[in-house]
């Protein structure tokens, strides 16, 4: 301890954790590569290791519901990368919300939640969890004391995307997050959209990190998962809103999370709790198709971003183009917000009006040809979709617009295919929008 | 569970079983500016098998009351303190890194009230870098991030926590920031850096003593451990490899395994 060389920490940083972190080779036959653990479950040594492992006294697997070795991996990686102190992974983003919200509430309770969302999620909140009696409320993410505003006794967290699907609307996570700890209550940020590399929610307070991992993290649009990131920070013992945190649990023999397990408290019920009642797991394959995706994660991010910059200038000289949102922009109502959270990119999510209204963009979803036109966003290759007609279809019109959309949107998820190819693409695609009504007749 | 000891509140783990008096008992002592929570991987299995358990929080320090202790040897008072309030005549004691200077403190003051000592990652003396005494003494988090960094071997810096989801730095990290960082980290590195008797009090020590070591600790080198280790007669060493000072989180089974072994034969449970 007292050698006096290094007084700098020596921990991996970023593009090291994204190879490494989580993963010990001499423990897996040497192998350089994550195994891939294709089993349901683990042999005991004995009746007490069987025990022992059912009570939360040892460390390891059971069965592959609760936990897998591959899985394992991927949750330590994505949490050194977070700056999280534990994660748990999802067969998808969607059920890492559900598990997130069932673990943090009980019928009665309240959340108070970002209006500009993806709509399966919205759906979530406002259909599916009011029927498990857990209560929300919306507030538009830019109204940032209507976050305030909201809450209620029965509170029990606030819940956002960090930048709104579709509209680009950023929340202020900083100010929010300090709304939610005055209230004694968590904050929890969908950030899927940016991934580690462009915003740790972590720094800036969030307590509880979403990601569906299906998009940049894994990148190559092969594989569904989801992840929940603890920050580690929030005391769930300060206040008495969190009973099933903090009191004895009898799921576990009267195991109080918080009291056990503090910094690793959620993720530790989030599993013990969720996963085995709930049993959203994701497969060993998919966690190591996500691991693949993760190790060249800076690499693609830092692509994704400088071609999505390249798409703004394009899209802001067009003639067919009424508008464009993205907060690199500098009259976005959030581009200060946005320098300020995402130093290191502003992202490769596009939303952008089309001159012709609704027609004009269903005639240039259906003439672009390199450009995919599915319901998917954070692939390496170019995505597009009208979201009023597709991944928010389901609402209605009052809905929509209190969403933030419109019927000229189009969703524009940059690739890192080359710049020029995607531009006349797009070309194609504004061409056919001029002239809707002779190319839907071809 | 909490409790009062010389008029302040004091929170210990009882590892997740009610405190039972009829059972003997085990007493966890954490390292410099810790809680209880470190001890979660070895202190629930004990708790379920035939033994009352006290992981805890030393005051000033996780959820206890008061100020944190100043000198080794108030701290070692204050163990033997707890036994007492606790209603017990004996005791057997496992600490890491600051937790074994003070477990070998308070076994050479109280030879026929500890029953078994159990060390890791230890040492005869703790003498801090100046420089990482200043920082945790101004509160600098680079205090923390620095003790992160030496408390973990190679493979513990890659992960691989054996609960399933868990990462050790950050959750380290986050352990050692549940409290102002000058209050806790800053006051026991402090202590540790002034403690000079570990050495006589190891040689005054005739109990069961077993000291677990790892080849790269850079906090409480092997070497360092073996020489304290030495002192008290009998004692048995177990060195594992491959890992760094905070052995009972890397290596939490290999460590279970070799307390349960010697704690179970040395100061047998209830059956």
């Amino acid at each position: 301890m007292s050698d006096k060389k290094g007084m700098d920490p020596k921990t991996y940083k970023f593009d090291t954790l994204s190879l490494h972190a989580g993963y010990q080779p001499h423990k897996n036959a040497g192998s350089r590569q994550v195994p891939i653990y294709q089993t349901t479950s683990y042999l005991f040594d004995d009746v007490d290791h069987a025990a022992a492992l059912f009570n939360l006294e040892r460390g390891g697997h059971i069965y592959s519901r609760i936990s897998n070795p591959t899985v394992a991996v991927l949750e330590e990686r994505v949490a050194s990368l977070e700056g999280g102190t534990a994660a748990l992974a999802t067969s998808s983003g969607m059920s890492a919300i559900f598990l997130a919200v069932m673990t943090l509430c009980e019928a009665g309770d309240h959340l108070v939640v970002s209006s500009q969302l993806y709509g399966g999620t919205v759906n979530l909140f406002r259909l599916t969890l009011p029927k498990f009696g857990i209560k929300t409320t919306f507030v538009k993410p830019r109204d940032t004391e209507g976050f305030k505003k909201a809450i209620q006794k029965n509170t029990k967290g606030i819940f956002g995307e960090l930048v709104g699907n579709p509209g680009n609307e950023i929340m202020n996570m900083p100010e929010i997050a300090k709304i939610a700890h005055d209230a004694g209550i968590p904050l929890m940020v969908d950030a899927t959209y940016q991934t580690p590399y462009l915003c740790k929610p972590i720094d800036h307070g969030a307590d509880i990190v979403i990601h569906s991992l299906t998009k940049w993290m894994a990148g190559h649009g092969s594989s569904m998962a989801g992840i929940i990131v603890e920050g580690g920070k929030f005391d769930w013992m300060q206040n008495d809103k969190f009973p099933t945190m903090t009191q004895p649990y009898e799921g576990y023999h009267g195991l109080s999370f918080a009291e056990e397990f503090g910094p690793t408290a959620f993720t530790m019920k989030a599993r013990a709790e969720g996963m085995r009642d709930f049993g959203p797991c994701l497969s060993p394959q998919n966690a190591w198709n996500v691991l693949q995706g993760i190790e060249t994660l800076s690499v693609r991010m830092k692509k994704h971003c400088e071609n999505a910059e390249k798409m703004v200038e394009y899209l802001l000289g067009h003639e067919s183009v009424a508008w464009v949102s993205h907060p690199s922009v500098p009259d976005h109502p959030d581009h200060d917000l946005a320098n300020k959270l995402l130093p290191n990119g502003k992202g490769s999510m596009i939303a952008f009006g089309i001159k012709g209204g609704k027609a004009a963009g269903e005639a240039f979803i259906n003439n672009v040809k390199l450009a995919s036109h599915l319901a998917n966003v954070g692939d390496t290759r170019t995505l597009v979709i009208h979201p009023a007609s597709a991944t928010h279809s389901q609402m209605d019109e009052a809905t929509l617009k209190f969403a933030g959309l419109s019927h000229d949107m189009i969703r524009l998820s940059v690739g890192i295919e080359d710049i020029d190819d995607i531009k006349n693409d797009f070309e194609n695609g504004f061409r056919a929008a001029r002239k809707p009504r002779l190319v839907s007749n071809q | 569970m909490k409790f009062q000891v010389n008029n302040n509140e004091v929170y210990a783990s009882t590892g997740g079983r009610p405190f039972d008096k009829n059972k003997p008992l085990i007493i966890f002592v954490h390292g410099s500016g810790l809680t209880h929570m470190t001890w979660v991987l070895q202190t629930r299995y004990f708790a379920f098998h035939g033994y009352s358990v006290l992981a805890l929080d030393m005051p000033g320090h996780g959820l206890s009351g008061g100020e944190s202790l100043k000198s080794i040897e108030d701290m070692a008072d204050w163990v033997s303190d707890v036994i007492d309030a606790v209603g017990y005549k004996e005791a057997s004691l496992v600490g890491h890194s600051q937790g074994c200077l003070v477990t070998v403190e308070c076994t050479a003051r109280n030879p026929d009230k500890i029953k078994t000592l159990s060390l890791m990652g230890g040492a005869g003396a703790i003498p801090m870098n100046p420089e990482l005494l200043s920082l945790a003494e101004n509160n600098d988090p680079k205090a923390v991030e620095l003790m992160m960094d030496w408390a973990h071997g190679p493979a513990g810096h890659f992960g691989g926590h054996p609960v399933p989801g868990l990462y050790h730095i950050n959750t380290g990290s986050m352990l050692a920031k549940t409290r102002t960082i000058k209050n806790t980290l800053g006051v026991d590195f402090r202590a540790c850096d002034n403690y000079k008797n570990g050495f006589e009090a190891a040689k005054q020590i005739k109990i069961p003593t077993l000291s677990i070591l790892a080849t790269d600790d850079k906090m409480c080198p092997v070497k360092e451990g073996k020489k304290l280790a030495n002192l008290i007669e009998g004692s048995q060493i177990d060195i594992i490899d491959n890992c760094g000072h905070m052995m009972l989180l890397e290596e939490a089974d290999r460590v279970l395994n070799v307390l349960k072994k010697f704690i179970t034969t040395n100061y047998p449970p209830n059956k």
